[in-house]
């Protein structure tokens, strides 16, 4: 029998018994499909964390005053007064600083803001223009902190969503509005758009007022709380915040980095830390997957043992009428082949387009790997090819009249 | 040439040793047309196996055209069972689900028939067991009688030198029997050797020789006397 042939055969005969090709074929498609969208629902999930991270830009640093040392009381992280504008604009111009390319000082503090018969306990953030830049904060009505307002210590605020909604209620546009800030009137020019985020980290419960107006006018500080800069590309990193540590020890007239009155951190120090905790949640999705592999496995192996096993009457008359062994077995393994390449195609096209919808209703990132496409290809393919073919080779080794009294 | 020496098949279910051939021997010549009777269990189907290489005897020697089968591996087995030996099933064995066309056409595409002719073959067959008819019936939708020569058909398209027959008649009208019969007194004359197993003595009747089996031993190898076959029926009357 020529290959050509053998592989029509296998068509004709899988054709035959539909019911029992479609079962064959489903515990394939299950088998496959479920993997593949689990894997891309882990895989999604780690993103959309990596993603909050990196959203902030992955060529962030932010540095942030040190703790107050002296005395017998050591305050906490970022409680010095350290940092000055002064301090951030060096940063901004010196000759010996090259691998930044903008600079964003802050100075933050919350604070208890009113208006009509509302308020709120909010944070309140002193910025410059930059902080749009830097931070990747966009206005979705009206316009950011001008540098002109920073000059002039205007009276401007811009609002997070959330701080819009406590105030004017949901979907409400407070252009043009003023606001109290610890009982000074400020006027609303602009809304930003929502960042998401949540817990102590809500970028999206917060109000923006020029820097200066912050330190001067509201709160009475010289001092920044922290000062974010955009380095030039993610490769220079390490140097920007070489620069900018030499920078400030020799302007802060210390000689000694251990003593450092500032600390400098990126957004990829962020991210290890994050990643730890991420590491136990791909561990666990992995354990997930792994058992859906199993128990597909086990499904593809079951039902391709007990169609190829009820088959053995046909094996035992194939051979009474002359077929080889390897016929046979040739016969069955281009069987199993069609079946879990055809369950296979069809298992993978489900669980991409079931991964795809479920990302989108539970606003996910979709991430297919080629890996997992693989994985669940070659196991699954794997488990149907071998155990079609083993019944098969086995039964091709009885005595004919064994195979036809089967039962 | 068929020759048998000192077979026998025993059967091991737990315990229990079944003998089922008990030390038979007797030769076949080329060109024969025997019957095998016996009442049931007496081996004839067994026999019948062994002869057809579907099955391996326990002890003794089978010797086909001077080739001792024990000494074949499987894939050569497979050969003769498919170009030397034409097998027709008691229980038909046809493929499910697949017409009678597909069935017949069987053995010749494992022993490499080219396409084309395989269908005139294989129609040629068909219209001799009289189902030009039912050419394109897959096995379930034909009734017994017309399984039975389907198979028939099948045993014949290679034309094998030696047709083994289990029960040839045992399902299909009488008048249907003697159409077979004359199919095979045609291929004896041809010089095909025939053995059939039959318990109907009119049946039997059309070989030139019977051996009888009983309890798996070989009580009477008649060499085709009409007194024989009468004194049988009149037994069996």
């Amino acid at each position: 029998m020529e290959y050509q042939e053998i592989v029509e055969e296998a068509f004709a005969t899988l054709s035959l018994n539909k019911l029992r090709t479609g079962l064959a074929m489903l515990g394939i498609i299950i088998g496959i499909g479920s993997v593949i969208a689990l894997m891309a629902l882990g895989q999604g999930s780690q993103k959309a964390v990596a993603n909050q991270i990196q959203s902030l830009g992955a060529n962030l640093l932010t540095i942030s005053p040190a703790s107050q040392r002296g005395g017998f009381v050591q305050g906490g992280a970022g409680s010095a007064s350290t940092l000055t504008y002064a301090d951030a604009l060096a940063i901004e111009n010196s000759s010996e600083i090259v691998n930044v390319e903008r600079v964003s000082p802050e100075f933050s503090r919350r604070a208890q803001v009113t208006t009509g018969g509302k308020n709120t306990n909010t944070q309140i953030a002193g910025v410059t223009p930059n902080y749009s830049v830097v931070r990747k904060v966009e206005v979705s009505a009206g316009n950011f902190i001008t540098d002109r307002d920073v000059s002039s210590q205007t009276k401007v605020a811009v609002l997070g969503p959330q701080v819009v909604s406590d105030l004017f209620g949901d979907n409400a546009t407070p252009i043009g509005q003023s606001i109290r800030i610890q009982g000074q009137s400020f006027r609303v020019v602009g809304v930003t758009v929502s960042k998401g985020g949540s817990g102590f980290q809500n970028q999206d419960d917060v109000i923006y007022i020029p820097l200066t107006t912050a330190q001067k006018s509201l709160f009475g500080s010289t001092s920044l709380s922290s000062i974010s800069v955009e380095a030039k590309s993610e490769d220079v990193m390490v140097a920007a915040q070489d620069e900018i540590g030499y920078l400030l020890l020799s302007r802060h007239k210390l000689s000694d980095p251990a003593q450092a009155d500032f600390s400098i951190f990126s957004q990829n120090d962020i991210l290890s830390t994050a990643s730890s905790v991420t590491g136990t949640f791909t561990t666990l999705l992995s354990g997930i997957a792994a058992i859906s592999l199993i128990v597909g496995g086990i499904g593809i192996m079951n039902i391709m043992l007990v169609t190829v096993t009820e088959r053995t009457r046909e094996i035992g008359l194939r051979k009474a009428l002359g077929a080889k062994k390897a016929v046979i077995i040739t016969q069955f393994l281009v069987e199993a082949i069609i079946l879990t390449l055809v369950g296979g195609l069809v298992g993978m096209v489900l669980g991409i387009g079931a991964s795809y919808i479920i990302a989108k209703i539970i606003s996910l990132p979709f991430a297919i790997s080629f890996i997992s496409i693989l994985l669940a290809v070659s196991v699954s393919g794997g488990i149907g090819i071998v155990f079609g073919f083993y019944p098969a080779k086995k039964a091709s080794n009885l005595q004919p009249i064994e195979a036809l009294r089967y039962e | 040439m068929i020759q048998v020496k000192n077979v026998s098949k025993i059967y091991e279910t737990g315990e229990v040793e079944t003998k089922a051939l008990d030390n038979v021997s007797f030769n076949i010549n080329d060109g024969e047309f025997v019957a095998i009777m016996g009442p049931s269990g007496s081996g004839k189907s067994t026999l019948m196996h062994i002869l057809g290489a579907l099955d391996t005897p326990t002890s003794g020697t089978y010797i086909l055209d001077g080739k001792k089968l024990e000494n074949l591996n499987d894939d050569e087995l497979a050969d003769i069972r498919n170009r030397k030996i034409g097998f027709i099933f008691q229980a038909f064995n046809l493929l499910p689900r697949t017409t009678a066309l597909k069935n017949v056409m069987i053995p010749m595409m494992y022993a490499g028939v080219p396409k084309k002719e395989r269908l005139k073959v294989a129609q040629k067959y068909l219209e001799m067991v009289g189902l030009s008819d039912r050419m394109l019936h897959t096995s379930n939708q034909l009734s017994g009688g017309q399984q039975q020569r389907v198979a028939i058909a099948r045993a014949l398209v290679l034309s094998p030198s030696i047709i083994l027959a289990d029960e040839p008649t045992g399902n299909i009208a009488s008048t249907q029997a003697e159409e077979i019969m004359a199919i095979f007194q045609k291929l004896n004359k041809k010089g095909h050797t025939i053995l059939m197993i039959t318990h109907e003595p009119d049946i039997a009747e059309h070989a030139k020789r019977i051996i009888h089996l009983r309890d798996g031993k070989l009580v009477e190898d008649g060499n085709g006397h009409k007194q024989k076959i009468a004194a049988v029926k009149s037994k069996v009357i």
